[in-house]
């Protein structure tokens, strides 16, 4: 039974939605009434903590690592992109200027922690542990793709890593996000899902659902924005109206922060504070990271037709999450042009030998692309694998199937 | 949304239900009079190695699948718009008592959350029950059923699925719901490769066949016909039980006529068999499909190879509706025994309308016209 008091001795509003005090005076609130949820920042742009209370005073080792994969995933995003220029694999989507959101993110979860991605968090996975080969599988689509060759390049999934398959529709995962956390809330262990999301998504009826839905349900989760300034050409002053996502947390009983995406340690902190909250209390969390889609939104798009050259040069001149990293490291003696380059040149190599191997690799057996529909293969399944298999068997001249396996039998 | 839910339940709360049977008087007229087209249902008889049995309408057998799939799996929950105090149709009554707050849950007004907050549950491996106030309604959960639910096995590869994930919702004519609380939806759903879709024809029926999807590795859309929440009663078994899916049932063996139907449309044919019998000398056969998708083609195949003519009857509109791929594959695969073109009795194509409804349904002299013409032709 729904339980509000009434309490009529006082002349305060008694509703049920909403109680608060009475006001005579007629008065809109204007989105303008404040100035705009504020951007916690560590790092300066030249790599300087700029509060020595808030450094989170990351070991070398984990400084290493952050910067290691940020700069293996630039290299591979540069190799992968060219390799769809040259016909080698389908489509591609680079993640230039969001490497801080990855990798400060992941660095600050626990392993077991879940993640709903939307399709520029790569980084999240490769800090996990994702292999190049891993990548490189999932983009050709051949035999040892885990996801069977069956979704464009890009759409990783990891079980053991706790990544859920990519989709491509927008904001999906951010509902199914929020019966995930509620799933691990009774299940009893004390983790947590992060939800990634773009400042497009973020307009989808499924990220208000979502909000609500773990708000009113009280569920263990971190809602991520990547405000990354745009949606494909849409800028963020098409996208919405008021302060950005930020503004929409509290809107729906959510703890919320804006960070500077860009900053690799406040993005970190971010995030460690935000699942002590999630798994502490149960409760939904909301960060919008702030920071610049430095590249074109995938391979299928040319950014220059809708926004200036120079825009993109300072992103990625003077605000660069890497270089930001870079800094810092510098300035505590751990890294200097020298290891740059060595490393620069053993991480493209690397790339190189992965992308090798991925690309000599056959496809799956054809017969894959009936299996999973559901998890036993039904009558009719069976009847049209056969009559596929029939029609190859009388026409294979016309069918690739020297790069594909044999099928199993 | 739901707000005609209340609306739907006031003239039948005061009639208590009869006994053997009980006519939907929910087609009572403003004068009184019961329309000429109230249909009986007709009660079955469990199979006796179920078990003990005892008197369930089609709404306490449904609250006694989710108690049973509760009882026995401790991550299963059920949520949805209004079900802690019981639903809008009382299938969840008692269960957020006896089960707690947690398990048995309101969320906020919005489908499109409902289903993408079970997907995700089932992805963690928790059996997730999602309920949909009326099957009209089910549209913003579309693209997480088309796009979600049912591909998630295949795209991942198998790494990921949310087989766990059940979804209910009431469909069906009920005398005057009209366009927003009649809709019968299961040709949208038949289309999307990956998910189940399931409608039972009465209390013995849902129990087994809503356990099975429940339990099923599969995503399921399991539709209610609402008119038989409380006009269809039988002796349904106390235990755990399950139906087969993907298993059409023959209800009633006959020799000249095929008739397929699902849902509340099953009762109609029932009586079209008796008219056919008794004014025709015609023998139906009768076979309720059960499993909409996917369907159990062999037995109506075998059945129609037999009698050389079908019918297929459903209240959803003609074109498009699932009569018609029934209709595809048995001209297909039973050509040279068919005596006759197979017949579709269904909705018009319109939307459902309110007072125009007893001229909207595939009634029972509709379908008797049609038997007419299959073995006259």
């Amino acid at each position: 039974m729904s339980s509000q008091t009434l309490d009529l001795e006082e002349d305060k509003p008694q509703f049920p939605g909403s109680r608060s005090e009475f006001t005579k005076k007629l008065e809109f609130i204007t989105p303008d009434v404040y100035n705009g949820i504020p951007v916690y920042r560590v790092l300066d742009r030249q790599g300087k903590i700029i509060e020595a209370d808030q450094d989170p005073k990351l070991s070398k080792e984990a400084v290493y690592d952050m910067y290691h994969k940020m700069t293996l995933l630039n290299t591979m995003d540069r190799i992968l992109y060219e390799s769809q220029r040259q016909g080698r694999i389908s489509f591609y989507m680079t993640n230039y200027g969001e490497e801080a959101t990855h990798m400060g993110s992941a660095a600050a979860l626990n392993p077991g922690d879940i993640v709903f991605g939307q399709y520029r968090e790569a980084g999240v996975l490769m800090y996990r542990g994702f292999t190049l080969d891993q990548f490189m599988n999932q983009c050709y689509g051949n035999a040892e793709d885990a996801g069977r060759g069956r979704q464009m390049p890009v759409h990783y999934g990891s079980k053991d890593l706790n990544f859920v398959t990519i989709s491509s529709p927008l904001g999906t995962q951010m509902p199914q996000a929020s019966g995930a956390a509620y799933a691990l809330k009774r299940s009893g262990k004390r983790l947590c899902v992060i939800c990634y999301f773009g400042d497009g998504a973020a307009s989808e009826g499924d990220a208000h659902a979502a909000f609500n839905f773990a708000a009113t349900l009280e569920c263990p989760i971190i809602f991520f924005c990547r405000n990354n300034g745009y949606a494909i050409s849409t800028p963020t002053s098409e996208q919405y109206r008021g302060d950005g996502i930020a503004a929409r947390g509290p809107s729906y009983g959510m703890a919320t922060l804006r960070v500077d995406g860009n900053d690799a340690f406040a993005v970190y902190n971010a995030v460690k504070a935000a699942r002590e909250l999630a798994v502490n209390e149960n409760r939904p969390v909301l960060i919008e990271a702030m920071t610049y889609r430095i590249g074109h939104h995938s391979t299928s798009d040319d950014s220059t037709a809708y926004r200036s050259v120079d825009e993109v040069n300072y992103w990625d001149k003077q605000d660069h999450p890497i270089g930001r990293l870079r800094h810092y490291m510098v300035n505590q003696g751990w890294w200097d042009m020298e290891k740059e380059k060595a490393w620069m040149k053993q991480a493209r190599n690397e790339v190189m030998q992965a992308f090798q191997r991925a690309e000599k690799k056959k496809k799956p057996p054809p017969s894959e692309l009936f299996y999973d529909t559901y998890k036993e293969m039904p009558p009719h399944l069976q009847q049209q694998r056969e009559q596929m298999r029939t029609h190859v068997a009388q026409y294979p001249e016309n069918y690739p199937l020297d790069n594909f396996e044999k099928d199993r039998d | 949304m739901a707000v005609c839910g209340v609306l739907l339940r006031c003239g039948r709360l005061s009639r208590p239900l009869s006994g053997r049977t009980a006519a939907l008087g929910a087609l009572l007229s403003a004068s009184g009079r019961r329309e000429a087209s109230a249909l009986s249902y007709v009660p079955e008889t469990a199979p006796s190695d179920f078990g003990e049995t005892t008197k369930m309408n089609l709404f306490q057998s449904i609250n006694s699948a989710m108690d049973v799939a509760l009882a026995s799996d401790p991550t299963a929950v059920i949520f949805g718009e209004d079900v802690a105090f019981g639903g809008v149709f009382r299938c969840t009554v008692g269960l957020a008592d006896k089960y707690g707050k947690d398990r048995v849950f309101n969320t906020p007004l919005c489908e499109q959350g409902i289903a993408g907050f079970g997907i995700g549950m089932a992805v963690m491996g928790a059996t997730a029950i999602a309920e949909i106030q009326f099957a009209d309604y089910i549209f913003p959960a579309f693209d997480q059923i088309v796009n979600e639910a049912a591909k998630y096995r295949y795209r991942s590869g198998n790494l990921f699925d949310c087989g766990r994930l059940t979804m209910r919702a009431p469909c069906g004519a009920v005398g005057h719901g009209a366009l927003y609380h009649s809709q019968s939806p299961e040709a949208f759903f038949a289309h999307v490769p990956g998910i189940k879709v399931v409608i039972p024809r009465g209390p013995i029926q849902a129990k087994g066949l809503l356990l099975a999807c429940i339990k099923d590795d599969n995503p399921c859309i399991f539709l209610e016909p609402k008119i038989l929440y409380r006009a269809a009663v039988e002796h349904v078994p106390v235990g755990d039980y399950t139906l087969p899916l993907t298993s059409a049932e023959v209800v009633v063996e006959g020799k000249d006529v095929t008739m397929v139907a699902w849902g509340t449309q099953v009762q109609v044919l029932r009586e079209v068999c008796n008219m056919a019998q008794e004014k025709l000398g015609v023998s139906c056969e009768l076979i309720d499909l059960r499993t909409i998708m996917p369907w159990d083609s062999e037995t109506v195949i075998k059945s129609v190879n037999k009698t050389g003519r079908l019918l297929v009857a459903h209240e959803a509109p003609l074109t498009g509706g699932f009569a018609a791929e029934i209709a595809s594959t048995v001209q297909s695969e039973c050509f040279l025994h068919l005596e006759a073109p197979v017949e579709r009795v269904c909705g018009y194509d319109t939307p459902f309308p309110h007072i125009f409804e007893p001229f909207y349904m595939p009634d029972k002299w509709r379908c008797f016209e049609a038997i007419k013409k299959i073995i006259n032709y």
